[in-house]
């Protein structure tokens, strides 16, 4: 445990030196935040009780029956941009792993480091880590100050209760950490065939296609994402992140790092 | 301290080394030298159980590599080809990271110890980034050496460096070696190899020769001692010639050149034959090849005797 602790402070000293890293871990969390709260500020007293009756169908989905037409809106926007939440745990481990797998690869520094008595999945879990802490704490921070800031901006508190429904708390909970371990382990399967932490950043990417597809879907109309839904998609990341996993464990070995990996 | 049998790597239908056999005895510096893609690295790699022999067994410091893998990663210390620094982190920081790697009991105390060895102490704190070729390569060999190995494996450690920072880093090896250290040298510096290595092997692919430098000279030269005379000519030569322990004798820009075995013992027979003959004696020296010639030869012929 202590070598893997090592690792990660290793990993954070090298990686949070670079303002691309920064940047992302930084400024994506408070974005984030920032989107949903300018919706509740810019759709605040937006429409009146007696419109509840033009609005689609799914957005009753969204409401509670005590709630006015205009709140009932309010939720159902802020509901569809709560899936923007989990970019935060795609985005950021990529860059983070495209740099310290990557950056590794390029400065030479795998095979000093494989030389010492640390194994594998000691390294293996060190590096993970180092991707993952960070992006799972901007997650919560960033989901955080968007509650904080829910809380002083909702007068309603039906309204506040509403948006901050048991989904999107096991959105942001448990299928945040499983969207970055699929990111991680991704990425470092990415990191063994590419040499540039650019290159590897924009394939781990087209991580954030999916879930683009699932916003969009759902913004047109097309299925409401409810709990039973969240929760079967958690169940299927865990499963992906098993797969995941063991192939990376696989790909991530000694031998294949220092003669294939060039 | 090192032995290995048939040990023997191929990486698909490329066979990167063969059948090695050595042994290697405690506080030896062994000279490991090849052309480049001869298996150097290769060897090195498996020896510090980095990769798996594909076939054969080697032993290392007492354990076999394949088995005893992490105990042979914690008494082996690795210099690779390149230094391999986080260039971000400073000097001190990049030890300390090995240190606890290598579970070293007192990091601080160790990372200090060889901080102020390679004088690199005063600027601890500096990115390695902004450090000399030779800085860089001084610091990589104190990372190998945190943990106070009993054997070193290094690999080129004075390439690319100034003469100033290759002699620094030699005079190091000469001081590890009085430490009774066992070192595995792999260099393309023949002059390196041939002042400080114990022993040499000459490898590419498969173990061509391997004995002391200055053997392997005789082997492949013999021994040869040159006559400067004021006044050479053909009767001194055949005379000389004619002498039994002489295996040949050739005239060289006016300077005798004779090949025999045992130089001390003959030589005042053969300043005695010429000064019968009237030589005039100018001076006399052992003709003595480098070990650049003596390798040449051997990577040339593919091992095979000298021609």
């Amino acid at each position: 445990m202590n070598k893997v602790r090592t690792i990660i402070r290793k990993e954070w000293a090298e990686v949070f030196r670079n303002r691309m890293v920064l940047f992302s871990v930084a400024f994506l969390p408070l974005l984030m935040a920032a989107i949903p709260l300018a919706i509740i500020f810019a759709s605040r007293g937006s429409m009146t009780t007696d419109q509840y009756g033009e609005m689609p169908a799914q957005v009753e989905t969204f409401c509670p029956a005590e709630l006015s037409g205009g709140d009932c809106f309010q939720v159902y926007m802020v509901s569809q941009f709560m899936l923007m939440f989990m970019i935060l745990p795609l985005a950021i481990p990529s860059t983070i792993s495209a740099y310290s797998v990557i950056g590794e690869k390029t400065s030479r520094t795998l095979e000093p480091l494989l030389a010492t008595p640390i194994t594998t999945l000691e390294l293996l879990a060190g590096k993970s880590l180092a991707a993952l802490l960070p992006a799972i704490a901007a997650t919560y921070i960033s989901f955080g100050i968007f509650s904080l800031g829910a809380w002083i901006m909702i007068p309603n508190p039906a309204v506040f209760a509403a948006m901050m429904d048991a989904r999107w708390l096991i959105a942001v909970f448990l299928v945040g950490p499983l969207l970055s371990l699929v990111s991680v382990n991704v990425s470092i399967m990415i990191s063994s065939r590419v040499t540039d932490p650019r290159a590897a950043e924009q394939l781990t990417a087209l991580l954030v296609v999916p879930l683009l597809a699932v916003f969009f879907g759902q913004f047109a109309g097309l299925f409401v994402i409810n709990r039973e839904l969240i929760l079967y998609g958690a169940l299927f990341l865990l499963l992906i992140d098993a797969i995941l996993i063991f192939l990376s464990t696989q790909i991530f070995q000694r031998e294949t790092i220092l003669t294939r990996w060039k | 301290m090192i032995q290995t049998e048939n040990l023997t790597k191929r990486f698909g239908s490329t066979l990167a080394v063969k059948g090695l056999n050595l042994s290697i005895e405690q506080g030896e510096v062994f000279g490991f030298l090849g052309p480049n893609g001869a298996g150097k690295t290769t060897t090195v790699r498996m020896l510090a159980s980095l990769i798996s022999p594909t076939q054969g067994r080697a032993v290392v410091n007492g354990f076999e590599v394949g088995r005893q893998d992490d105990q042979i990663r914690r008494s082996v210390g690795v210099l690779t080809e390149t230094p391999g620094l986080y260039d971000n982190l400073s000097a001190e920081y990049n030890l300390r990271i090995f240190a606890e790697l290598y579970e070293v009991r007192d990091p601080a105390g160790q990372v200090e110890k060889y901080l102020r060895m390679l004088g690199l102490w005063e600027r601890r704190f500096e990115p390695t980034a902004t450090f000399s070729k030779g800085m860089k390569q001084k610091l990589a060999i104190a990372r190998a050496l945190l943990h106070e190995p009993k054997v070193l494996f290094l690999d080129e450690p004075t390439a690319a460096l100034d003469p100033e920072s290759a002699r620094l880093v030699r005079d190091f090896i000469s001081e590890l070696r009085r430490e009774g250290r066992t070192i595995f040298l792999c260099t393309h510096n023949l002059d390196e190899a041939d002042r400080l290595c114990d022993r040499i092997a000459v490898f590419k692919t498969r173990l061509l020769v391997v004995d002391t430098p200055e053997r392997l000279r005789q082997q492949m030269f013999g021994r040869k001692v040159v006559f400067h005379l004021r006044n050479l000519d053909e009767a001194m030569l055949s005379k000389v010639s004619e002498l039994p322990f002489v295996s040949e004798a050739r005239m060289v820009d006016g300077r005798l050149l004779v090949t025999l075995d045992d130089p001390e013992k003959r030589n005042p027979e053969i300043v005695r034959q010429l000064v019968m003959e009237g030589a005039e004696i100018q001076f006399v020296g052992e003709l003595r090849y480098s070990l650049e010639e003596v390798y040449l030869r051997l990577v040339r012929n593919d091992g095979a005797p000298a021609t």
